[in-house]
């Protein structure tokens, strides 16, 4: 999990990723920072997210989004 | 003979008032609609005495914007468009270049709007019902000519400050026409639109949408992050065409989205505004075999897009995607640094000639008289051409070819490298989406961005099979992503910034 909030934190250091759930809904994440993630996601976990799953409620927190590679990761 | 964009809602509004002209998914407008309401906001603003001046529009993506475009050309005045992601130094910045008197906002932002400090902010839901006054408005569209002003859009100055780009009735007229005849459009088509409406970008759906009777939907933006809802949007308004710029485009083909899912009603796909890198656009292509492929270009000043180049042949591995040639009532001229016709085959500036050209930089004739300068061929009469600061030249098709930005060109080594050609290079090896190249002036060296799966390692290698020794990058690295401008273009200019202090 730290070394995903170190992920979202480099991509935007003012927001704390432990608690905030509508990064979506808010517009904290662009459609840059997706792209962002997708690629870190991949470099370092070595897992790659399908289009399918890149939706907005698989983005929305940390929680979520660490969910995703773990399900993703276990398939 | 046509004088005022108006003349094209009415005409459609005439005919097709129950017509769905804007959506922005949930809410709608008709033709029928979106011209009473424009009347209405053109009466609010004449009885306000406010004539031929800017007045800024400020609100959120949504049908009412784009009436409240026309509202303002009714009363004889230029919108300028600004929005609340904008940081609001450079909102400060173009309100001082245009000293405004009137602003019209929703119910959202009017709190920001207020804070502008202007004579008159007015609230969209109140001026739509102001009872309109058909003498006041007649009395107007009498005294207008084709030359009076339709909008400034503002493009990012590279010293910061943002300059105006001011058009009038004549050239949008000339640029709706021709881009309707080049690119087909009809009243079947559906667009979705995808970029800003700040931008002159928009004009490609606003103004056929208009002229023909078509439909714009209004894309949410935070659907270009996610391909598969992107692609769902489009099928379930049965979307046929949609103009993009690359970097959107890309965002889908680059995720992988196309494999699995393909937009069913899409028959027209024009891109623009940045290279498209060929593995994207093949993507693309492979997906939609049936569809029309164009590729536009053309600068803010010369009103929309200058060029076409549609996709009826393939494109070698090394070849850059044409732009085509001049839309109808435009000559491009390739000028040499001596001001002279550049040879068959040779690079020249790219200076555009004809109706197109528009009246300016707002409010700032020293930039207007360097970029807007009288034609060098000809010698006996004041013509102006808009001198693009892009450097181009004919291929063997006979076809306009971008080759960089003229400011792109470096002399390193005591070689003339166009740094295009490094990236267009780079974005050929696995793993590569997308390359940017820069060059710091300081340390003289080039320095490659690069976003994808690939290392830094085996880039290297691959580039150093392609380009000749000395355009290898001193440097390269990969980036999560590349970072954009506020138009969704690549942003060169913070990439510069980072070869610098890197």
């Amino acid at each position: 999990m730290q070394q995903l909030l170190d992920i979202l934190s480099g991509l935007h250091p003012e927001v704390d990723f432990e608690t905030t759930e509508d990064l979506i809904d808010d517009g904290i994440l662009d459609s840059l920072d997706i792209v962002s993630i997708v690629s870190s996601v991949y470099s370092e976990f070595d897992v790659t997210i399908p289009p399918e799953e890149i939706i907005p409620e698989n983005f929305n927190s940390a929680v979520a989004l660490m969910e995703l590679i773990t399900r993703l990761d276990e398939e | 003979m046509q004088k005022n964009i108006l003349e094209y809602l009415e005409r459609t509004a005439a005919r097709l008032p129950d017509k769905m002209a804007f959506s922005g998914g949930k809410e709608s407008m008709t033709f029928g609609e979106v011209l009473s309401q424009a009347r209405s906001i053109g009466t609010a603003l004449a009885e306000r005495g406010i004539y031929r001046e800017p007045v800024v529009i400020f609100m959120d993506k949504h049908p009412k914007t784009v009436t409240a475009f026309w509202g303002v050309i009714y009363s004889g005045s230029f919108y300028v468009c600004l929005d609340e992601k904008m940081p609001r130094a450079r909102i400060d910045a173009i309100l001082q270049n245009l000293s405004p008197r009137a602003v019209i906002s929703d119910k959202k932002n009017f709190e920001t709007a207020k804070s502008f400090g202007l004579e008159h902010t007015m609230l969209y839901d109140d001026v739509a019902e102001t009872e309109t006054e058909s003498a006041l408005l007649d009395e107007i569209r009498g005294k207008q000519c084709d030359t009076d002003a339709i909008y400034v859009v503002f493009t990012s100055g590279s010293t910061g400050v943002p300059k105006g780009v001011i058009a009038c009735h004549r050239s949008v007229i000339d640029y709706t026409e021709s881009l309707c005849d080049a690119l087909e459009f009809s009243e079947d088509t559906v667009f979705a639109n995808q970029t800003p409406l700040y931008f002159d970008a928009p004009l490609k759906e606003l103004m056929p949408t208009l002229k023909l009777g078509a439909t714009t939907y209004f894309v949410p933006k935070m659907l270009f992050s996610f391909p598969v809802r992107l692609i769902e949007f489009l099928d379930n308004y049965k979307i046929n065409t949609i103009c993009w710029v690359v970097s959107a485009l890309v965002q889908v083909s680059a995720l992988g989205a196309l494999a699995s899912h393909t937009p069913k009603y899409l028959t027209t796909v024009a891109f623009g505004s940045e290279v498209f890198p060929k593995k994207q656009y093949d993507l693309w292509r492979e997906a939609l075999p049936d569809a029309r492929f164009f590729n536009l270009y053309g600068p803010t000043e010369a009103t929309g897009m200058s060029c076409y180049w549609r996709a009826e042949r393939e494109i070698a591995e090394d070849e850059p995607i044409p732009i085509g040639r001049p839309f109808d009532n435009t000559e491009i001229l390739l000028l040499t640094d001596e001001n002279k016709r550049a040879e068959y085959g040779e690079s020249g500036e790219i200076c555009i000639r004809g109706t197109c050209v528009t009246m300016g930089y707002y409010n700032n004739p020293e930039k207007t008289d360097a970029a807007f300068t009288v034609n060098p061929l000809n010698k006996a009469y004041r013509e102006i051409i808009y001198r693009t600061g892009d450097i181009g030249r004919i291929n063997e098709y006979g076809e306009l070819v971008f080759v960089c930005r003229k400011d792109n060109q470096i002399k390193h080594m005591g070689h003339r490298i166009e740094l295009g050609e490094i990236e267009s290079n780079a974005a050929k090896c696995d793993g590569v989406a997308r390359a940017c190249c820069v060059y710091n002036d300081d340390k003289k060296e080039i320095v490659l961005f690069f976003a994808g799966e690939a290392d830094e390692k085996s880039v290297a290698s691959f580039m150093a099979t392609v380009v000749p020794r000395y355009m290898l990058p001193a440097r390269i690295e990969r980036l999560a992503a590349l970072p954009q401008t506020d138009n969704g273009k690549i942003n060169r200019m913070a990439l510069k910034d980072r070869a610098k202090n890197s």
